[in-house]
């Protein structure tokens, strides 16, 4: 049977795949098409009348939207967290799920480029950033470089999957020769993706709250502690619904690292705290804004207290073996980990980045209903997404279509 | 699916970004609206493709190149075209200049602070100048009220203040516009090349190229960058007429505008609005390469300084203290 | 070279593009000529002197053939709506104004101008504010950057008999920015 055919059929099951399930399944699918519309009407109107629908304003013209697209960068890279134990280091339990990370990666890069469309004043034109057809602004642009990577991981974590899914598929083990240097090459372009957001932001010498260094590595380990907390919790959930057979020293190991990782978040964080404290210079106020509220204004000061709360909560609850262990304690840890990095991420970052503006103004900004609804829309784009991924991927990964049921090496 | 966008039928979208004008009447036909959006949108990628894009403003062909790449005929083919539209839709006659930068010229400007009292007479000149939308309001130079005891500390400076009269006691004012600067951030950052600086100094964007994502927004130091976040409304009786392509032509909704040191003027050689409605004279301008130019004597014989300039911008506009 | 070796530096190499800026403008503006004084003959182009009504030629009241009161006093006859506010410990009318030639001013060496010179008579104690007036740095010109502008009287602003400026009532302030929902 020749490639193409054999392409076909994998196609063809996945589609059967997605369009057969359970009534769990169906009404899950229901409730996130249902977000998704309600997402773009509320699009619509932003579209019909701008984005003054939105709360945004020239005092605070990044917001919810690129809050929300940097969290998911950081979530699109924490695939990493798996590959390298399962590539580099061959660890057998983490291997069979790796592909996990891939999905998410996928269904996350989407949410982002989704988010971006939202945001631009005109998403028509959008290929204004096409090479050749438009004008890049390589290489000086950061945005353009994130365009760039970011781009170019989507199409590598999708070609690493169907590769390796149409192979399994088709019964057979995927080419080491063609699949692993593809696979080990998403582990710099992981981080590649999270560094070039980061100097999106810390490249600005108009904005000081962002014009450090330390933004780097801090993305970096936000990262790496938030996005396999999603995996934590579906690993769990795939487990109890399908035949998926998920070792538990996979869930535990993956926590162990994300522990670390909120441990070096905090670190960096009490370095910032500490330098803009200590020094004490005007560009405190936006710390200040964050933590103690400024001239009367202290809508975000609670939020940014939660996350911290959250953040070290989590940290303790994953550096212990005996909690991390605790499937209860587990989750609620996961739960905390999300709260805590994605109000750092979002609000924590991009708000008190604008806020004094450059010419010391305090705009409070607190997302509009429109914004709302079409972030809902956008995340249950995402989450339908990887749905209907993880549908196609775990009867693969199972070896539903291999005779016998035999599960393919990879 | 073909449609033509001109202020019918489809109102938004993926596809076409139209929008109708902001006098429309929103409510009774919400429902209707809605559901022709939702249709739209669907079509979106196909409608985009099919069409001339379009915007409230402008008709603009949806595949319209930047402007720094169109050749001449293509340029007063384009500048005919919108002539033609802004000239029926404000029912006079306008003409958009594509005038370039001189050769030997570089615009400079000086602003004393020992000398405005915070009128706000160049704000409102400058909005009639360059054809700011009146609502929602937009402001190119805002001119920040500061104590004279704490001295330049933009952490306390208020652009809002109302006073019965000004100068108010105890304070001195600072208006800030676009500093046009020569290592400019906000040129750096734009992912399109949109903006850019002009080779005689004045930092420009092209309207129709410009996408909306405000990365220039987040860059500028100087607050100098203003963005449509809807349609933008100018009544017709106030238009100014005598527009430049890439200056006080009407904007449309989703792009970023700024201070162009009056690029229709100045281009002419008159001086910007805000230089000649200044009553106290605070406010000079000239050509940096003349020796004998008001801005070069100020330089000379003023001490200047510059706002933020530890961020290297190098701003080509400089305030000194001339009592 | 290694592998390595090269990426490292093209790797290097995109970052100084990416941060390389392009500034023009090293070597700063070198300075202007010296602003030339204006030999003493020399014409400017400058508007009428603002008068009140019917109050110029100062002939048509003040007959030159009366003698004239040069004793400093406060002025019962006429003019008494005249606020002088201007060095008031020094100086009074005739200080400025000529006894001899009511129609004209006069400098302090004794020479008469005319109304539609009195930038002289202000230049003589005002001497920094008279230099950059000349280059153009002081005041208000409408005009051509580079080409022909305006100058104005120094009394197209300022009252010569109580110069300092009354406080103007400024234009609205910008309106506050609000949320999507309001």
């Amino acid at each position: 049977m020749n490639t193409a055919t054999l392409f076909a059929r994998f196609v063809l099951d996945s589609l059967r795949s997605i369009t057969r399930g359970n009534k769990l399944y169906w009404t899950w699918v229901a409730f996130l098409l249902l977000l998704m519309s309600a997402g773009v009407l509320a699009y619509v109107h932003q579209s019909r009348n701008g984005l003054i629908t939105t709360s945004m304003r020239d005092q605070v013209s990044w917001a919810f939207y690129i809050g929300n697209f940097t969290f998911l960068v950081g979530v699109a890279a924490a695939a990493v967290l798996l590959v390298i134990p399962a590539y580099v280091y061959e660890w057998k339990p983490i291997k069979e799920v790796v592909i996990l990370g891939e999905l998410l990666a996928i269904s996350a890069i989407t949410m982002c480029g989704l988010f971006v469309t939202v945001d631009v004043g005109h998403p028509e034109r959008l290929w204004h950033l096409l090479p050749g057809l438009g004008h890049l602004n390589l290489p000086r642009s950061m945005l353009a470089w994130d365009v760039v990577v970011l781009n170019s991981y989507l199409v590598l974590n999708v070609i690493i999957v169907t590769y390796l899914l149409f192979s399994l598929h088709a019964g057979r083990s995927p080419n080491k020769k063609l699949f692993l240097p593809l696979v080990l090459f998403s582990i710099p372009a992981a981080i590649g993706i999270h560094t070039v957001t980061a100097f999106l932001y810390c490249g600005l010498p108009g904005r000081p709250f962002w014009n450090t260094s330390i933004l780097v590595p801090r993305f970096l380990a936000s990262a790496f502690c938030s996005g396999p907390a999603v995996l934590i919790v579906l690993m769990q959930i795939l487990r109890r619904f399908t035949r998926f057979e998920i070792q538990n020293e996979a869930i535990w190991k993956i926590a162990e690292l994300m522990s670390y990782a909120m441990g070096v978040n905090l670190i960096l964080l009490g370095a910032e705290v500490f330098k803009d404290y200590y020094s004490n210079t005007e560009h405190l106020i936006h710390m200040r804004y964050m933590f103690e509220g400024v001239g009367g204004h202290h809508a975000i000061v609670p939020w940014m207290w939660l996350s911290v709360f959250c953040s070290i909560a989590a940290f303790l609850v994953f550096i212990v073996p005996k909690t991390r262990r605790n499937p209860i304690w587990l989750n609620l840890g996961c739960a905390l980990i999300w709260v805590g990095v994605y109000l750092e991420k979002g609000m924590g970052l991009v708000i008190p980045g604008m806020t004094p503006d450059t010419l010391g103004e305090i705009y409070e900004y607190f997302p509009s209903h429109t914004e709302l609804w079409v972030a809902s829309g956008v995340f249950a784009t995402g989450f339908l997404v990887f749905t209907l991924l993880v549908k196609i991927a775990t009867p693969i990964m199972l070896g539903d279509y291999q005779p016998a049921g035999a599960k393919v090496a990879h | 699916m073909s449609k033509s966008c001109k202020n019918e039928g489809c109102g938004s979208g993926a596809g076409c970004g139209g929008a109708h004008a902001a006098t429309e009447e929103l409510d009774p036909q919400v429902e209707e609206a809605t559901r022709r959006e939702f249709m739209c949108v669907i079509a979106g990628c196909a409608a985009a493709l099919g069409v001339s894009g379009c915007s409230e403003i402008t008709h603009t062909s949806f595949f319209q190149k930047r402007f720094r790449e169109l050749g001449p005929e293509e340029r007063a083919s384009i500048v005919a075209d919108l002539e033609k539209e802004f000239s029926e839709k404000f029912g006079k006659p306008v003409t958009i200049s594509t005038q370039p930068a001189r050769e030997d010229v570089q615009f400079g400007y000086a602003l004393d602070i020992s000398r405005c009292i915070g009128c706000r007479r160049c704000v409102y000149a400058c909005v009639k100048e360059n054809n700011q939308s009146r609502d929602p309001q937009v402001h190119w130079i805002r001119v920040l009220e500061m104590d004279k005891e704490k001295g330049i500390d933009l952490a306390h400076a208020n652009a809002y203040y109302d006073a019965e009269t000004v100068p108010r006691p105890g304070h001195f004012y600072l208006p800030v516009a676009c500093q046009q600067c020569d290592q400019p951030s906000c040129v750096k950052s734009c992912p399109v090349g949109a903006t850019w600086k002009e080779p005689d100094g004045i930092v420009v964007i092209d309207y129709d190229w410009c996408i909306g994502c405000r990365c220039c927004m987040s860059a500028c130091p100087y607050g100098a960058r203003h963005f449509n976040w809807t349609d933008p409304s100018v009544p017709a009786e106030e238009i100014n007429p005598k527009m430049h392509y890439l200056g006080n032509r009407p904007r449309m909704k989703g792009v970023v505008e700024k201070c162009t040191f009056c690029v229709q003027r100045t281009r002419e050689g008159r001086y910007p609005a805000c230089v000649e409605v200044c009553p106290v004279g605070a406010r000079k301008f000239g050509n940096l390469s003349d020796p004998n130019s008001e801005i070069r004597y100020i330089l000379e014989h003023k001490r200047v300084f510059v706002l933020k300039n530890e961020l290297n911008t190098r701003p080509r506009f400089f305030y000194f203290y001339g009592l | 070279m290694k592998a390595s070796t090269a990426l490292a530096l093209a790797l290097t190499s995109l970052f100084v593009c990416a941060c390389g800026g392009s500034d023009e403008r090293e070597e700063g503006w070198g300075s202007s000529a010296q602003a030339a004084i204006a030999p003493v003959k020399e014409e400017i182009e400058v508007p009428p002197p603002p008068f009140s009504e019917g109050i110029f030629p100062c002939s048509d009241c003040h007959d030159p053939t009366l003698p004239v009161n040069t004793k400093r006093r406060q002025l019962s006859m006429a003019h008494q709506e005249i606020d002088l506010k201007h060095d008031v410990e020094h100086r009074w009318c005739l200080d400025c104004h000529s006894a001899t030639d009511r129609d004209k001013l006069h400098l302090a060496s004794g020479e008469l101008i005319d109304f539609t010179e009195s930038y002289k008579l202000c230049g003589q104690c005002h001497g920094d504010k008279y230099r950059d007036w000349r280059a153009g740095v002081h005041g208000r010109r409408s005009g051509n950057w580079d080409g022909h502008k305006t100058y104005l009287l120094c009394v197209n602003c300022h009252n010569a008999h109580s110069p300092a400026f009354k406080p103007l009532q400024p234009k609205p302030p910008p309106t506050r920015p609000h949320g999507g929902d309001q």
